[in-house]
């Protein structure tokens, strides 16, 4: 088991290292950061300067090796646009899009679980296929766009929650949360469903397909015949053997809801990091996307590593060798 | 003396009519049958798949699949109507009153949760006591039902388990309620001879034990003579013959019971041909002299073999380890050595887990041979690295495979599956190909017309006749047969066997046989291996192998054949 986690570490650093490589080669590509930095009133001698001042003279392979050494002591550089260091910055604007994340992640998976199990139960239910015939909206209508008809029924017309910005935070040390506040969860809403719509669909669509399967097994029909109770047969031994797969699906879903929090961001101008990294693309701010990058894929590979680990927690049969018969 | 009970009937099945509504027409299912069970009694439903035997017992149960339902006969327990009951009623009943065993050990258990979870959540459904004396009674479960160290049992999970063990822990959890009636729906099909002795041996002492009354149904005569106490024959929903088990075996009146008794092979008296059940018309057809006439012909050299097979071992990797002393194998066929001469059936025979299909695999070349050499037709086979002669080979050797819903390709249209190998091997083109198709099909018995089918059109029987016609596609020498009938009924595998006679008599080729099923492989083969755990136990002629075993392990497996010996053969002869 331990030499099972230490060789995914290994092979999650490998990865990590790849992923910051090709970063940094596309970096060249997005623009000339020296053009927005310096004022109209410059010379080409100022020019040559911040570009040997910055490295940015330098081929992308000693860029990427002095930002790996910077970054294994926790030094991701200074903003081009903001003069601070990256590492505060991301700091300050991590607490948002976590915040946001946790709810509509807690929300997909919940409702998605929950409504997975309802339509597969009740298949020939009004209710079940109703839903069924909502979920395909959340589906396939592009993430911007529901989050614009939110705005537009809720904040505009009936202008019962805020359509931009977190409300009022409180400072708890380091972290400001928006969860002590009454305009801090009003203006969570509709960002958090706007960005859990989709993954919630998604998980919903999974459940109930891996449940429909499960419960026509013969484990599931023997339990039946032994009596044992609808609430039982459905729910612990039929939800639990459809949950391998789901959790696959689910953790990668957790993973783009934080990363791909940015169009949700842009959309409700949440002041996270997600919008942090738009704004460092405009500005070619390439301190700021190789840590985004690099925290992301952090997460992913994290995340990863903890589905593995999952599987081996619920499927005994990965866990416990099958020889003694 | 216990008082005389006003009913001593447990369950009393009366004038049953389940039907299945579909788009087209109503399917009758189960039309106007009638059983009953005692106290301690064994009742055999038999008959063949589509008989409408399982539905019997899941109307018992209410579990019919939807759009299935009752729609003539009452269904009592102890004299009391249970058949129209609603969900919740039917569910107090199921598992208290009514306990149900289902086929496949392998997959009716829970793979997540361990013996003692499943047990316990049982026990503790039916019976208002405490967790630790639910415990208690879940290891004494196991205890009776004959697992081994139940102390240490009782905490693993299903797949650490054997077939034959996991078939004890279903009857286990059949127990946990003090059921009055067990229905047992085909309960050692999945299992190997010895095994279901096994099971069958415990059914049969809990019934007498504990009162039960069992319906066991199955489509095995040798389980229904070895085990029950009174028998009912089914055929297309409706039952044929009822009765004492003795006195139908040995004296069936209806048509149907007669052919059906005089289908099973028998382990003591080799017949020419496999007797077919004429009953219900159905065709037999197989054109073996329009094949015959176009096939080449072979001289077989009789004096040297055909395949020379020279300790051929495989193993399996078992754990994967970076460093050669961390990885584990599993020698799955330890120096197995055999001929086999032109024109003869070399039959395999063994437990589940014994070899014999990856001995299959190997000669067919889908496994590489670890050690050993196979040598066919004074060629070494068993690492060819050129591709044309790999390819020569191939087309010499064909395979029909054991499940013919699996071994055919379900998206693939039936001429493209039987010229899928005739286009590979480039032995045809353009429309000589469709030709010898049709032909093909034709002489298996399926007509023509079944070229522009998807095989999910065509029963077991018929699926396994498109194997073998997509096996005689390359005209080949050989052919490996891997329990090519173990999955169809007694009827569907006469058809079958006799087809594969034919190819043996009429065309000269050699086959290698495998099968667990001792009385077909009786029928069948000329010289016979026996296999246990990855080695030949013993190599005899098939007459000496049944009248002489020379091994113990041959001797025991003979004799954990479910027999039909009370059975009268005289009629048997005239009717073959």
């Amino acid at each position: 088991m331990l030499s099972y986690i230490l060789r995914r570490v290994f092979q999650s650093v490998i990865v990590l290292l790849v992923v910051g490589l090709v970063a940094f080669s596309m970096f060249r590509f997005v623009g000339d950061p020296i053009d927005n930095m310096l004022g109209q009133e410059r010379t080409q001698a100022d020019i040559d300067r911040l570009r040997s001042d910055l490295g940015l003279d330098q081929p992308f392979v000693v860029q990427y090796a002095k930002f790996l050494r910077g970054a294994v002591q926790g030094n991701f550089g200074v903003s081009y646009r903001q003069g601070r260091p990256v590492s505060t910055i991301i700091a300050e604007r991590a607490p948002a899009t976590l915040e946001l994340a946790a709810v509509s992640g807690f929300l997909a998976i919940t409702l998605g679980i929950g409504l997975g199990v309802f339509t597969a139960i009740r298949r020939q239910g009004f209710a079940a296929n109703a839903i069924m015939t909502v979920s395909l909206i959340g589906v396939s209508l592009p993430t911007f766009l529901i989050g614009i008809l939110l705005i537009y029924i809720f904040s505009v017309e009936l202008d019962l929650l805020p359509s931009f910005g977190r409300g009022e935070t409180v400072r708890i040390g380091g972290w400001s949360t928006g969860f002590l506040t009454a305009s801090g969860l009003k203006a969570l809403i509709l960002p958090a469903i706007t960005l859990g719509l989709y993954q919630m669909t998604l998980i919903m669509r999974l459940v109930r397909s891996e449940m429909l399967e499960v419960l026509r097994a013969d484990y599931v029909r023997f339990a039946r015949a032994r009596g044992l109770s609808d609430r039982v047969v459905n729910f612990r031994h039929a939800l639990k053997n459809t949950l391998v797969p789901v959790i696959t699906v689910t953790g990668l879903q957790l993973g783009s809801i934080i990363a791909f929090a940015i169009i949700t961001e842009t959309v409700f101008q949440w002041p996270g990091v997600g919008l942090l990294f738009i704004n460092a693309i405009q500005f070619v701010d390439i301190p700021v996307m190789a840590a985004y990058l690099m925290l992301i894929s952090v997460m992913f590979v994290s995340i990863n590593l903890i589905v593995d680990l999952l599987y081996y927690a619920i499927d005994p049969r990965l866990r416990i060798d099958g020889r003694t018969t | 003396m216990e008082p005389l009970l006003v009913t001593d009937t447990l369950l009393d099945i009366k004038d049953l009519t389940v039907e299945f509504p579909t788009r087209r027409k109503v399917f009758r299912a189960v039309n106007h049958a009638s059983l009953t069970v005692q106290p301690g009694q064994i009742h055999g439903l038999v008959g063949e798949s589509g008989a409408g035997k399982s539905t019997i017992g899941a109307a018992v149960l209410g579990l019919l699949e939807r759009p299935g339902h009752i729609t003539a006969g009452v269904i009592s327990f102890k004299g009391d109507q249970i058949s129209g009951l609603d969900d919740e009623a039917m569910r107090k009943l199921r598992g208290r009153r009514i306990s149900m065993i289902f086929q496949d050990p392998l997959t009716s258990l829970n793979p997540l949760f361990t013996v003692k979870e499943q047990l316990v959540e049982t026990i503790l459904a039916h019976h208002d006591i405490s967790d630790g004396e639910a415990t208690k009674r879940a290891r004494d479960l196991i205890d009776r039902v004959g697992i081994p160290d139940p102390d240490t049992r009782l905490n693993q999970y299903p797949h650490q388990f054997s077939g034959g063990m996991r078939q004890r822990v279903v009857i286990a959890l059949a127990l946990c309620s003090d059921p009055d009636v067990i229905i047992a729906d085909e309960p050692t099909t999945a299992l190997d001879v010895a095994v279901q002795a096994q099971i069958l041996d415990l059914i049969k002492e809990l019934a007498r034990e504990r009162q039960v009354g069992v319906i066991l149904v199955t489509h095995d005569m040798g389980v229904i003579a070895e085990t029950t106490d009174l028998v009912t024959v089914m055929y297309d929903g409706e039952p044929v013959e009822s009765g004492p088990t003795h006195e139908i075996m040995g004296n069936p009146q209806h048509p149907y019971t007669k052919s059906l008794i005089a289908a099973v092979p028998r382990p003591t008296l080799k017949l020419h041909r496999f007797p077919q059940i004429s009953y219900g018309g159905r065709e037999t057809r197989f054109a073996i002299e329009d094949l015959a006439r176009n096939w080449p012909k072979t001289d077989n050299d009789m004096s040297k073999p055909l395949f020379q097979i020279e300790g051929i071992t495989k193993r399996f990797l078992l754990r994967k380890g970076l460093l050669p002393w961390d990885r584990e194998y599993f020698t799955a066929v330890d120096s197995v050595s055999f001929d086999i001469k032109p024109g003869e059936v070399f039959g395999v025979v063994g437990e589940s887990g014994s070899g014999k299909s990856t001995v299959a695999r190997m000669i067919a070349g889908l496994y590489n041979v670890d050690e050993g050499r196979i040598t066919f037709d004074g060629q070494v086979v068993s690492d060819l690295s050129d591709k044309a002669a790999l390819n020569a080979y191939r087309q010499d050797i064909q395979m029909i495979f054991q499940d013919p819903f699996s071994s055919l390709n379900p998206r693939m249209r039936v001429d493209d599956i039987v010229a899928e190998p005739i286009r590979h091997h480039r032995l045809l083109a353009g429309d000589a190909i469709d030709q010898r198709v049709r032909e093909l099909l034709d002489q298996v018995g399926l007509g023509a017309e079944a070229a522009l089918k998807f095989p999910h059109e065509f029963s077991g029987g018929q699926r396994q006749r498109i194997s073998i016609a997509r096996a005689l596609a390359t005209q080949p020498r050989f052919l490996i047969c891997d329990e090519p009938t173990s999955a169809l009924d007694v009827s569907i595998q006469a058809q079958i066997l006799n087809i594969l006679k034919d190819l043996q008599e009429h065309l000269g080729l050699t086959m290698l046989f495998i099968s667990h099923d001792l009385p077909v492989v009786r029928q069948m083969c000329d010289r016979v291996a026996v296999m246990k755990r990855g080695k030949i136990a013993e190599i005899q002629t098939t007459d000496d192998l049944f009248a002489n075993p020379q091994t113990d392990y041959a001797r025991e497996l003979l004799e954990l054949m479910p027999r039909l010996d009370d059975l009268s053969t005289e009629n048997l002869e005239a009717e073959s």
